[in-house]
């Protein structure tokens, strides 16, 4: 296997206006993804995943460290990396087709071929009929998958997807799932994708990164072996469980943490 | 322009004239229990008859053209100076830091006071109330878009980026739609502007050409105020009449913003 992402000893911190030091959002991350890999991360809320999105998709730069695609340094945005933004960022004055067509058009495609996969794409995520609407005419998982739809079409070797089914219901997050795991299986693309739901990163993950806060780290990388997979339905088995429980403890010991920290800070700041 | 004269019958208030006709009765009266001097005050009537012996003047409806081109042909070239130089200072810091201290200092200097100015360098054609009034339009339109450009929120930015928007693409997949609203807003307020220099430049230029300000100067000069009057209501009118197709090309234009 080689390489496809790498974060060496990665590090970024914001410029505070409530502060005088540096917030550190991302301190000595390192994770290597090979290349075709399912990677999910997982972390509580403020951690630092979309911080290192950014970082991955080359929209920001990190303060120390080195992030290196196929060996090279990311020195932007590049059209290999395709990226599902947390507020699907579509544009409101284009329809739903129009949000897929000039994905498309950026990579050059001709024109009757960009209506087609974009018609193909929005029927993929359950959403043929609707291509005319507006995003205000979408509700927001709509609007969701529309985003979804937009990063496929142009079909990138490397996804990166920042909590893209978080405003699903059940069922369709399900459809969803299948579909990404079905995509990602005949395409042997590279995938990066963040979640808040634990069941989720077992259920899509080959690795699940966990991250732990203040500052970002990550705490663990756990692989999710591949047997038991295979299965009808994988979450009624037993190892399912399992790794479910150890992720879900990882989170707990964090949160525990960082509640301490913050009682230990305010207690500092009385005192002061 | 059928069309939007009809609409705006349709969505018409009659409640709306109750103040204009309650005016005109009590105006009516004065003239005619003569509570004032009929030379400076004509009956509403009389003006009737001033305005219709005015339509049959073969001066008038080339005055009206010659007015309405100059204003349609000034706001085109200030309104398109405005917009790409409102892109040009929202996109680059630098020309922003450059320029936008000069403008608004320039900004001070009531528009009117440039007329002596450009006359006495342009002359007093066409041409040179023209120019005035596309500097008249030329101010919101930049503005307006200069601010909308500046407000692209940072989400939409970043798909650009990651898209590899090309310079073409950045300009009119990304920075025109989204600072569309405020645009729209600045070219509403530069075809009023235009109007008001259009009438102010013929007003100051009254002895060179033809057009509504004209009209209304001759009016004054020949003692007769019903003319005066009539000149203030064709100028209204087609003040309002721009205002609202400007009004109807926004919202058709926006109606991707939903309701
Ligand atoms: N541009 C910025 N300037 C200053 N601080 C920032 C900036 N972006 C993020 N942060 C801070 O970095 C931390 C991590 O933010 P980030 O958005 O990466 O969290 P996240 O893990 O994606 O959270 P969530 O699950 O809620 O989306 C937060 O504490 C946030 O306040
Ligand atoms: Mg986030």
């Amino acid at each position: 296997m080689t390489v496809k992402l790498s974060l060496q000893n990665v590090r970024k911190t914001f410029r505070s206006r409530h502060a005088d030091e540096a917030f550190v959002a991302l301190d000595d991350v390192t994770l290597d993804v090979e290349d075709g890999e399912f990677m999910v991360v997982v972390g509580p809320s403020g951690c630092g995943k979309t911080t290192l999105l950014d970082l991955l998709a080359g929209l920001t730069r990190p303060t120390g460290g080195q992030i290196l695609l196929d060996g090279k340094p990311v020195a932007g945005p590049s059209l290999d990396r395709g990226v599902v933004f947390q507020q699907y960022a579509l544009f409101p004055w284009l329809t739903a087709q129009g949000n897929v067509e000039f994905g498309l058009e950026a990579k050059g495609a001709p024109s009757a071929e960009r209506r087609e996969t974009a018609r193909r794409f929005l029927g993929l995520v359950g959403l043929a009929g609707f291509e005319s609407h507006h995003p205000h005419e979408l509700s927001g998982g709509m609007k969701q998958r529309v985003a979804i739809a937009r990063s496929l079409a142009y079909d990138p070797e490397v996804l990166l997807m920042d909590e893209p089914f978080a405003a699903l219901d059940a069922q369709t997050r399900e459809t969803l799932q299948c579909e990404l795991l079905r995509i990602w299986r005949v395409s042997g693309k590279t995938i990066v994708f963040i979640t808040h739901g634990i069941d989720e990163a077992v259920f899509l993950g080959q690795r699940v990164a966990v991250m732990s806060s203040r500052p970002g780290r990550v705490e663990r990388v756990i692989d999710i072996p591949p047997e038991f997979k295979a299965g009808e339905d994988i979450r009624a088995h037993p190892e399912f469980g399992r790794l479910r429980h150890e992720i879900w403890r990882l989170l707990h010991e964090d949160g525990e943490r960082a509640r301490e920290d913050e009682r230990d800070a305010r207690r500092l700041a009385v005192a002061a | 322009m059928i069309a939007a004269v009809k609409s705006a019958a349709r969505r018409f208030d009659p409640r709306a004239l109750a103040l204009p006709l309650a005016f005109l009765a009590v105006w009516e009266i004065a003239y005619l229990r003569a509570w004032v001097d009929p030379r400076l005050i004509p009956s509403p009537s009389g003006v009737v008859q001033t305005a219709w012996n005015s339509l049959a003047d073969e001066a008038f409806f080339p005055g009206l053209w010659a007015s309405l081109y100059r204003d349609l042909a000034g706001f085109a070239i200030g309104g398109l100076l405005g917009v790409a130089s409102g892109v040009a200072l929202g996109l680059s810091r630098r020309l922003d830091a450059a320029f936008n201290p000069t403008l608004n200092a320039l900004k001070q200097i009531s528009l009117f006071a440039w007329l002596p100015l450009i006359s006495t360098w342009f002359g007093y054609d066409d041409g040179a109330k023209i120019l005035f009034i596309a500097a008249s339009a030329f101010y919101p339109v930049a503005v307006n878009t200069f601010e909308g450009v500046r407000g692209i929120p940072k989400t939409h930015i970043e798909v650009a980026r990651v898209f590899r928007f090309s310079k073409a693409q950045w300009v009119f997949r990304l920075l025109l739609p989204a600072a569309a609203p405020k645009i729209l807003v600045g070219l509403q307020l530069g075809l009023v502007f235009a109007w008001l220099a259009t009438i102010g430049s013929e007003f100051l230029l009254a002895n060179w050409g033809s057009g509504l300000g004209n009209l209304i100067i001759h009016g004054r000069e020949a003692l007769d105020v019903g003319l005066v009057i009539w000149g203030l209501v064709v100028v209204g009118l087609v003040g309002s009449l721009l205002d609202h197709l400007a009004q109807r090309a926004e919202n058709r234009l926006l109606r991707w913003r939903g309701a």
